[in-house]
């Protein structure tokens, strides 16, 4: 079944499908948690700890965390080799273009494999940034992530990528969760108004749960 | 009426292509676009020069052999076939460009013609009922819910055309794929093949070199029988259903 | 030589395949004595068949379905794409699901009548046998008809008849049942069973020994010209109504493979029997290619009228009531809008010549739906005509809501074809010809919605069972060799005729030539004849002939894609086939069917059949381009139902 999955266009479709639920239910979590910022580096350095404990005792410490990380990095990186590998289908199955160019389909739509890319380069410096340091701005601290985030946005070019990388993020829900419904084949005419909305919401509410914080540094709310 | 139209010219499969310019004038607003393509080949046959070839038969929308590209439009600008769309859907004085399909599924064999049996052998995957001639039953025997006929008609419409592969930036086939799937696998005639139809149609679908889709919706917009983007979502379905149902075989 | 219309008369043409006795006992007794191939043989026949429209797709499904090697062409690019998928209204058949008095005999007796007494009774009621099994044959195989809330099928009645018994699929009837048709061969194709040609033309027949044994064809994006070898040849290749250059048929369709199989021997009958449908779009000026048909059920509704005075040009709306003639309703008041395709097209020529014509070139008659819209309510004509009112805004540019709907007739269906017999076999033996290629079930008018019935009926249940007993009877017919002198002389005389058409490189289109054919085939030999009309065609025939192989002018070679070269090729043959269209329609001096001779006429202008005289069917033999062919004639015998004189006044 594998194989038959992963060989067929459709099949590939479905891995994203799936990949990119996964990594959109982490995203609603991951947006609420950043939201604890707004209570002070207290809280917010305390729920960090506490995603290291999450589970315990029957988990030791930082398992759940890590079971976390490997499920999204095969889900990024299944995400990411079926788009490539479809894309590379795309472009070879329409070799030459039309000398009559026209614009074509919604503004979404057209930026998937663009916006998938920014995204993709954006998770490595979000990483390298926040959760290893190596690319930090200031004086990384681990276990200090509440100072961390403020020194990120305390840069203007911390600020910059994160807003096009959200920006980015709120375009791809926006297609990406009704085109996963549509693969999946969940979508109906009488539920394609209420899957486009979803749609809608959920990049909207992602997008600016997200800007929420890069905001209020820059407003001073969070410092 | 006086026109410019760019058409798109090659000599054969092999040769290389290029757009060449003609003027045709004394274009009537009631000429079908294929009549205005007619004088022009009138006037280049007269001059010695070759005519432009192009796919069309019925002339009345149906038997889907005509299959033009008119200002970057699968069909032009009118939800019909190119048989059907009229010169009164053009300004005096325009330029219209003409380009036959494009994708590597369909490729060019002269001028704007070009060879879709791609389809043909999507359909000999799987696109039909088993139904050897005399093995009937009683038409009666098996009555059909009035929404489902309706539905599978609606499916059945499709002229294979392939205005959805022309319109498709990933020169996907899926909304001609899913056309023939649903029409088929919503009857009670269709059951019994309902799970192998849609896996090997999809596996021929993909192994003519067809791409996959991104729902951009480009190709139920320029469907001429308006078949709906929805198509593609019931064949999604139908495939994953057959995929888990042959996984616990 | 002998003038082409001092033809002569050759001995009787017997169709010895039907057996005697009671006609509903006829085709159970044909089929017992027909002789079977033993299914473990008939992987080693191998059988053409020309064309995928219902009648050749149906057939080539089902012979390799039965274990033969079926080598199949088409000159479309898919067989999906025949003729046959243009058919609007519906297929007839004697199901009597309305309980409604239908039966197969009531089917038989209204196809008789409604062909005019020019048909073979027992093909005819073999047909009204069989529409019965088509509809659980195309159910079977998933074709969407309308269907009724409770989940059965649904019919409407059609074309005058009495009954509702008319299965439909919208308005797409053809194009469900050949997508039907065209996917049980596509099963067969993937199975290997169906050898398919698409874009390959048959350009000739290949006879050897007196048997058909294969075709000359020309695949149309090489240019390459090859020979292919069967047991037998099936023509499913459609009709003729392109000789008329306008008509409903297809740009391509054209009459090649039926032309040279009569070249070849195969008698041609009835030629002159073709099918002017009464609701077209009318013609918008010299640029016209083709005609559209608009379903003939918009006559339920509309009324048909011209202005009282010549030449009034006033816009309908302003003509007041009593300036309009309602002609139909007062001529035929009791039938009105509704008498027979014939009749109605007629009617609208008379009033046309006239000089009551409406639109341009006063080739139009109007079909006006204000009484309907406010009888019914333009919702409830939306609900039943919608589609067709937006084909005819989507053609015109009027809105038919606002305005009447102008119509005229068009040709749109050849009853004549190959002569065949009961097995559907011509007079070359091994050669069959299936559909609207033959002649046989129609008569001299075809009634609305048969010729599906009839495609289908040859394609699915008659060929198959009939060109069983012709392939056991000659099981061991050895390999064809290429170099066979029957086959090199066909080979040479097409290749020749192509090459003599690129290398005339004269002044004039093929389009052209085509035209000129058209209008003087449309003047003489359409929908009123007369024997000066055609000897004045007979006489202009073959001087466009002798101009065409003077002037015509081809593009390109023959080793390509070359559709000029297509075209002027079917020209060849509408330029012959046309002559024996009007010698037929001359000699026929009677009117029958859509064959009108102005001559015999009733004395309130309607058409006098002659019984006595032509209760026949003319089968043509060959003898050479231009020289007059001979007649061999069928006797038509009626048992079951008496000839009377059809009147709808």
């Amino acid at each position: 079944m594998a194989r038959t999955v992963w060989d067929s266009t459709v099949g590939k479709k479905t891995v994203m499908a799936v990949s990119g639920l996964i990594m959109l239910l982490y995203l609603v979590v991951h947006m609420i948690g950043n939201l604890k910022i707004f209570f002070g580096a207290g809280e917010f350095n305390h729920y960090a700890h506490w995603l290291r404990t999450v589970g315990e005792p029957f988990m030791h410490y930082e398992w759940t965390l890590w079971l976390v990380r490997v499920v999204l990095v095969v889900a990024v990186v299944a995400h990411a080799v079926s788009a490539y590998q479809l894309s590379r289908r795309d472009i070879r199955a329409r070799p030459s273009k039309y000398v009559h160019k026209k614009p074509r389909a919604s503004y979404a739509t057209r930026t998937m494999r663009w916006g998938g890319i920014i995204l993709g380069l954006f998770i490595v410096w979000h990483v390298l940034d926040l959760t290893t340091g190596h690319v930090h701005s200031g004086g990384f601290e681990t276990g200090k992530p509440y100072q961390n985030v403020v020194d990120t946005f305390s840069t203007w070019y911390g600020n910059v990528i994160y807003i096009v990388a959200m920006l980015a993020v709120g375009l791809h829900i926006r297609h990406g969760f009704w085109s996963a419904a549509q693969t999946l084949g969940v979508g109906s005419r009488t539920r394609d108004r209420a899957l486009k909305t979803t749609a809608n919401a959920l990049a909207l509410l992602l997008t600016a749960g997200f800007l929420a914080v890069p905001v209020g540094v820059m407003t001073g709310v969070v410092s | 009426m006086k026109l410019t139209l760019r058409v798109w010219r090659q000599k054969n499969a092999d040769a290389d292509g290029a757009m060449s310019t003609y003027e045709v004038d004394n274009i009537s607003p009631d000429m079908s676009f294929l009549e205005m393509l007619d004088t022009l080949n009138e006037e280049l046959i007269l001059k010695g020069e070759e005519p432009v070839a192009f796919d069309h038969d019925c002339r009345e929308g149906i038997c889907g052999a005509c299959s033009l590209v008119i200002n970057g439009d699968a069909h032009g600008p009118e939800r019909t076939t190119t048989c059907q769309l009229h010169m009164r859907s053009f300004e005096d004085g325009d330029t219209i460009d003409v380009e036959p399909w494009r994708a590597a599924a369909f490729p060019v064999i002269k001028d704007l013609v070009v060879d879709r049996s791609a389809f043909d052998r999507i359909i000999q995957a799987g696109g039909y009922v088993t139904a050897p001639t005399g093995s009937a039953p009683e038409a009666h025997a098996t009555p059909v819910p009035k929404p489902d006929a309706d539905f599978a008609f609606e499916h059945a419409e499709c002229i294979g055309c392939g205005a959805c592969v022309a319109a498709c930036p990933n020169g996907a086939a899926m909304l001609f794929t899913s056309a023939k799937i649903n029409h088929l696998n919503v009857l009670p005639q269709g059951a019994p093949e309902r799970e192998t139809r849609v896996l090997d149609m999809v596996a021929q679908m993909d192994e003519e070199g067809f791409g996959g889709c991104t729902l951009t919706g480009e190709c139920a917009t320029a469907c001429p029988k308006g078949i709906p983007l929805m198509s593609i979502t019931g064949m999604n379905k139908e495939w994953l259903r057959a995929t888990r149902k042959a996984a616990r075989k | 030589m002998t003038s082409y219309t001092e033809y002569a008369t050759g001995a009787p043409v017997v169709d010895t395949k039907a057996p005697a006795g009671p006609i509903h006992e006829r085709w159970d007794k044909r089929r017992f004595e027909a002789r079977l191939v033993n299914p473990a043989n008939r992987r080693k026949h191998t059988v053409i068949v020309v064309g995928t429209g219902l009648a050749g797709g149906s057939a080539g499904a089902t012979l390799a379905e039965q274990g033969y090697h079926v080598v199949q062409f088409c000159y479309q690019d898919s067989p999906r794409r025949a003729h046959s998928i243009a058919a609007q209204g519906g297929i007839n058949a004697a199901k009597n699901y309305r309980n409604d008095g239908d039966s197969v005999h009531r089917l038989f007796y209204d196809t008789v009548k409604g062909g005019d007494f020019r048909a073979r009774e027992s093909n005819v009621h073999r047909l009204a046998q069989i529409s019965v099994e088509i509809i659980d044959q195309c159910v079977a195989q998933g074709v969407p008809f309308a269907r009724e809330y409770g989940g059965l099928l649904d019919t409407r009645s059609f074309g005058g008849v009495q009954v509702s018994r008319t299965f439909y699929a919208r308005g797409q009837t053809g194009q469900q049942l050949l997508l039907g048709a065209y996917q049980a061969l596509s099963r067969q194709i993937a199975a290997g069973n169906v050898e398919m040609h698409p874009r390959t033309e048959m350009l000739d027949l290949v006879v050897v020994d007196g048997r058909a044994r294969g075709i000359v064809a020309r695949d149309l994006i090489t240019g390459k010209i090859d020979t292919y070898f069967a047991d037998a040849v099936v023509l499913a290749s459609g009709g003729y109504g392109n000789v008329f250059y306008l008509s409903t048929n297809a740009m391509n369709s054209n009459a090649t493979a039926v032309w040279r199989a009569h070249r070849r021997g195969a008698y041609f009958a009835n030629p002159c029997f073709t099918q002017i449908h009464p609701t077209c779009i009318p013609r918008t000026g010299d640029h016209q290619s083709k005609l559209t048909l608009m379903s003939e059920s918009l006559r339920n509704d509309g009324r048909i009228w011209v202005p009282k005075a010549k030449g009034d040009d006033r816009p309908p709306h302003r003509i007041p009531e009593d300036e309009r003639d309602y002609y139909l309703e007062r001529i035929y008041p009791s039938f009105g809008n509704l008498v027979p395709r014939d009749i109605a097209s007629r009617a609208a020529k008379n009033v046309c010549d006239e000089g009551r014509g409406v639109g341009p070139g006063g080739q139009g008659v109007y079909l006006d739906f204000a009484d309907a819209i406010k009888r019914m309510g333009r919702k409830a004509v939306e609900a039943k005509y919608g589609n067709l009112f937006d084909m005819y805004q989507r053609i015109t540019d009027e809105d038919p809501y606002e305005v009447p709907m102008r119509i005229y007739p068009a040709v749109h269906y050849t009853m004549g074809g190959l002569w065949v017999d009961y097995d559907l076999q011509t007079t070359v033996p091994g050669l069959f010809a299936i559909g609207e290629a033959n002649f046989s079930d129609h008569g001299a008018n075809r009634l609305g919605a048969s010729a599906l019935m009839q495609g289908l009926a040859d394609g699915y249940f008659v060929l198959p069972a009939t060109i069983n007993d012709y392939l056991a009877r000659h099981p061991h017919q050895g390999e064809v060799a290429p170099d066979h002198p029957a086959v090199q002389e066909v080979l040479a005389e097409t290749e020749d005729r192509l090459n003599l058409l690129l290398s005339v490189d004269g002044d004039r289109t093929p389009d052209s030539f085509h035209r000129e054919l058209g209008e003087l085939m449309w003047e003489f030999c359409g929908m009123a004849r007369s024997d000066s009309g055609l000897r004045k065609a007979l006489e202009r025939i073959p001087q466009i002939r002798e101009e065409f192989w003077r002037r015509i002018k081809v593009p390109g070679t023959g080793e390509e894609f070359n559709q000029s070269l297509e075209k002027a090729n079917r020209i060849v043959d509408y330029l012959e086939l046309a002559e024996l269209m009007c010698l037929d329609a001359l000699h026929r001096t009677e009117s029958c069917g859509g064959h009108f001779r102005e001559e015999s006429q009733t004395p309130d202008g309607e058409a006098a059949r002659k019984d006595e005289e032509f209760s026949y069917a003319a089968a043509w033999e060959f003898t050479g381009t231009g020289e007059a062919p001979v007649l061999h004639k069928e006797d038509l015998v009626f048992e079951y139902v008496h000839p009377t004189q059809r009147s709808y006044a």
